[in-house]
């Protein structure tokens, strides 16, 4: 069924088809609609799930982890701010490795407040152990919802996923998407079944502190199940693919990079504007070509060495800056090539903070500074839509 | 064996396989013919190591941590707390 | 045999003489094994699981240090959704209690989730080496709050956590004391058998912290309730239902057992600060109407 809807509402529609137990949010822009349109289909009937009211994000997370250590089926969303109150819980979550999935409507870190999008909170939480894949549109937010929860339930990763998407831009526009089908999400989606619950019958306790002696070993399963996602990203993908008939590539995509010079690597809903810019600048016979990152945690290292081989020159565009650094994505590609005797330049551009529009203009400036690159960078780092006349 | 899996779970009551008796320093030697059976000593352990055996309250010296709540609060004094050789 | 019986298993790290590991049996005695404990940060959690082991043989959940009221309405939520009838308890110490999970508690309150929340009392950050909470009463000396030339410990009376609880509606809330086992067990009961949310509040002497003579665990906590500064009681729908009588102790019993009022007898200002604590208590046996005709 095709139908032209808000971002927030396809997404609470996908939630609805993926059958969660409960669902415990907090209101904060731009989440809000996803939640109060999920509570209005509790509310009517429409979705079996409890829904809790709670006091802070802080709460709202740590709900989830009483109700998934239960074996239930949680969901969150939130963003911001609220990301950054759920901080502590975000390790708690997947150390204790619950596979619980929580929509990230990408929005700007105060101060100053902002509400708009870019994607500081989520690139700021890439070190708490969360799976992290980003949506270029509100399709593919919407399908990755049932793909989070079946790489997150697969009991060789049990490890939590957000499902990341820029705020305003894809919550609150809207577009013609085709909805899940209840019926094929369940085939595609088995219910939850965890061998280890809180059951008096069976009383073990989850939860225990380790020392010195065995904490490393914790960390390493961590470690060993964000790998093997590397795989499953991609396999549930393709099964996505056969039963829904679309497809988004795996941990990237790319467009154009046959017999480009250059590439820009990026990740979120920018890449509609980049794809609209990069057409402009080939046929004016600059051959620039894109990567788009789905999985930015598990980092995709080896699909982008092999993406990335042939071009001269990289320029990587992202909503974050890793203040008194360069910026979260541009560092870790970086660190990607470095060990593989792969000398491209590779030039960063932080752009969007807050919500600023970045067009194709600004999109065109990256990809010739990106091809002037072969020749060495310019500078390594910048922000690409700098007002300077107002500093 | 030790074994750490994801998430880590632990067995209930497992602590058992560590004897705190070893912390002790004196040991509760329990009059049995003072002793009224009211079972306050058994109340109040902390480590709920005085169990009734066969009609007597035993201190279990695997756990008992020599903390003398129980000779402190044995309404008859039929406990006293003496220093272990050890 | 309690070895055997008893649902809370030896074995346990916490200091000789504490009182907590036995407030924790005396609740579990009462509740039976058909419950899932979720506990905070804190002596309790630390004592009971060092991976891989656990004292706990009825189902246990720890996630952090501020959260257990709302992970424990998660599970509960979900108890409820399952239709099965095990009750759900939070066991945790004053810290996460009165402070820094004061915003999860409200919330849990509020909603009127099915929960015993249980807080162990002991009246500092134990676990952390005895600083100030919310919960530690008038000039007492802490690491944090420490008596000195220009202080007397504590400068602010305990908060009144039970009343925070009555204000959200809760139920059921009483205080008991590790010394008055019948009467804690009761309150336990009771807080089980309801329907709704219970508060629990349970006088924990902490040996490491208040400094008292060896053994004497349980008679410090009978002194703080018969001196009036422990009052035992029990609200009913925001109704003061019961109190647990006493023949008024004179204070200084029960602070001169204490290290963590030893100061109060030395210092100057120590006499009127005693007299300031002594009027604590005298309030509060007018209060509730502790004194035995």
């Amino acid at each position: 069924m095709r139908k032209v809807v808000e971002g927030s509402y396809a997404i609470a529609q996908a939630v609805k088809c993926c059958d969660p137990d409960i669902i415990s949010a907090y209101p904060i822009t731009p989440q809000t609609h996803i939640v109060e349109n999920l509570s209005q289909m509790v509310a009517d009937g429409e979705l079996k799930a409890e829904f809790i009211t709670v006091d802070s994000e802080f709460s709202a997370l740590s709900a989830l982890v009483g109700s998934s250590a239960m074996g239930a089926r949680s969901y969150s969303s939130t963003t911001s701010q609220g990301l950054a109150l759920m901080y502590e819980v975000l390790y708690n979550v997947s150390g204790l490795r619950m596979p619980i999935v929580m929509t990230v409507a990408n929005r700007a870190m105060g101060a100053p407040l902002n509400i708009w999008n870019d994607q500081q909170d989520s690139i700021g939480a890439r070190d708490c152990g969360w799976i992290q894949l980003y949506a270029e549109n509100v399709q593919e937010a919407m399908d990755l919802t049932p793909q989070a929860y079946k790489l997150a339930e697969d009991p060789d990763i049990l490890t939590p996923v957000m499902v990341c998407m820029d705020g305003f831009i894809l919550t609150h526009v809207y577009e013609p998407v085709e909805f899940l089908d209840h019926d094929k999400v369940k085939q595609f989606l088995p219910p939850f079944k965890p061998k280890i619950t809180l059951d008096p019958a069976h009383p073990v306790t989850i939860g225990a502190f380790a020392d010195p002696s065995t904490f490393t070993e914790y960390r390493y399963l961590q470690q060993d199940a964000q790998n093997k996602a590397l795989g499953k990203i991609d396999t549930i993908a393709k099964e996505f693919k056969e039963t829904f008939g679309r497809y988004y590539g795996g941990l990237i995509d790319t467009y154009r990079m046959e017999g480009a010079d250059a590439a820009i690597v990026t990740l979120g809903s920018v890449i509609g504007t980049i794809k609209d810019a990069l057409d402009e600048m080939w046929a004016e016979g600059k051959k620039v070509g894109l990567v788009k990152v789905r999985s930015y945690r598990p980092f995709p290292v080896k699909a982008l060495r092999d993406s990335l081989k042939d071009v001269s020159s990289i320029a990587v565009i992202e909503k974050d800056v890793s203040i008194g650094n360069e910026a979260g994505l541009t560092t870790d590609l970086k660190a990607a090539f470095y060990n593989t005797g792969m000398k491209t330049p590779i030039i960063g551009f932080t752009a969007g903070l807050g919500g600023r529009d970045i067009t194709l203009k600004d999109i065109k400036k990256a990809g010739d500074k990106a091809l002037a690159a072969a020749k060495g960078p310019e500078a390594e780092f910048e922000f690409l839509t700098l007002r300077k006349e107002i500093l | 064996m030790l074994k750490v899996i994801a998430g880590g779970y632990v067995e209930p009551g497992s602590t058992q396989v560590t004897k705190t008796g070893a912390w002790r320093t004196f040991v509760p030697v329990v009059d049995q013919k003072r002793c009224s059976k009211c079972s306050l000593c058994e109340i109040y352990c902390p480590e709920g190591c005085i169990r009734m055996v066969e009609g007597l309250f035993i201190p279990d010296l695997d756990y008992c941590k020599g903390c003398s709540i129980c000779a402190h609060e044995c309404p008859r004094k039929a406990i006293t707390m003496v220093l272990e050789e050890k | 045999m309690i070895q055997e019986q008893s649902l809370f298993a030896p074995g346990h790290r916490a200091c000789a003489g504490c009182s907590m590991p036995t407030v924790v049996r005396l609740v579990l005695d009462a509740t039976g094994p058909n419950v899932i404990v979720v506990s905070p940060t804190g002596c309790l959690e630390v004592t009971s699981t060092p991976f891989p082991e656990s004292a706990w043989k009825v189902p246990w959940l720890h996630s952090l240090f501020e959260n257990a009221a709302a992970v424990a309405s998660g599970v509960e939520t979900i108890l409820k959704r399952q239709c099965k009838d095990t009750k759900v308890l939070v066991i945790g110490g004053d810290g996460s209690t009165f402070d820094i999970g004061m915003g999860s508690n409200s919330g849990m309150f509020e909603r009127g989730h099915d929960i015993m929340y249980v807080c162990y009392d002991n009246e500092a950050y134990m676990n952390t080496g005895v600083q100030r909470s919310g919960s530690t009463p008038f000039c007492v000396h802490t690491t944090t709050t420490p008596s000195g030339e220009q202080s007397l410990g504590n400068p602010k009376p305990k908060k009144d956590m039970p009343a925070i609880a009555i204000a959200h509606h809760v139920p059921y809330v009483a205080t008991a004391s590790v010394a008055f086992p019948v009467d804690l067990r009761r309150k336990v009961k009771r807080a089980a058998e309801l329907r709704g949310t219970s508060y629990l509040q349970i006088n924990a002497p902490c040996i490491t912290g208040w400094t008292f003579e060896t053994g004497s665990t349980i008679e410090i906590s009978r002194l703080a309730v018969e001196t009036g500064l422990y009052p035992l009681f029990e609200f009913v729908n925001g109704k003061l239902a019961d109190v647990k009588k006493i023949r008024p102790r004179p204070v200084t019993d029960y602070l001169k057992a204490q290290g963590r009022y030893r100061h109060l007898f030395k210092a100057p200002g120590g006499k009127e600060a005693i007299a300031a604590i002594q009027a604590i208590a005298d309030e509060n046996i007018a209060n509730y109407g502790l004194a035995q005709e």
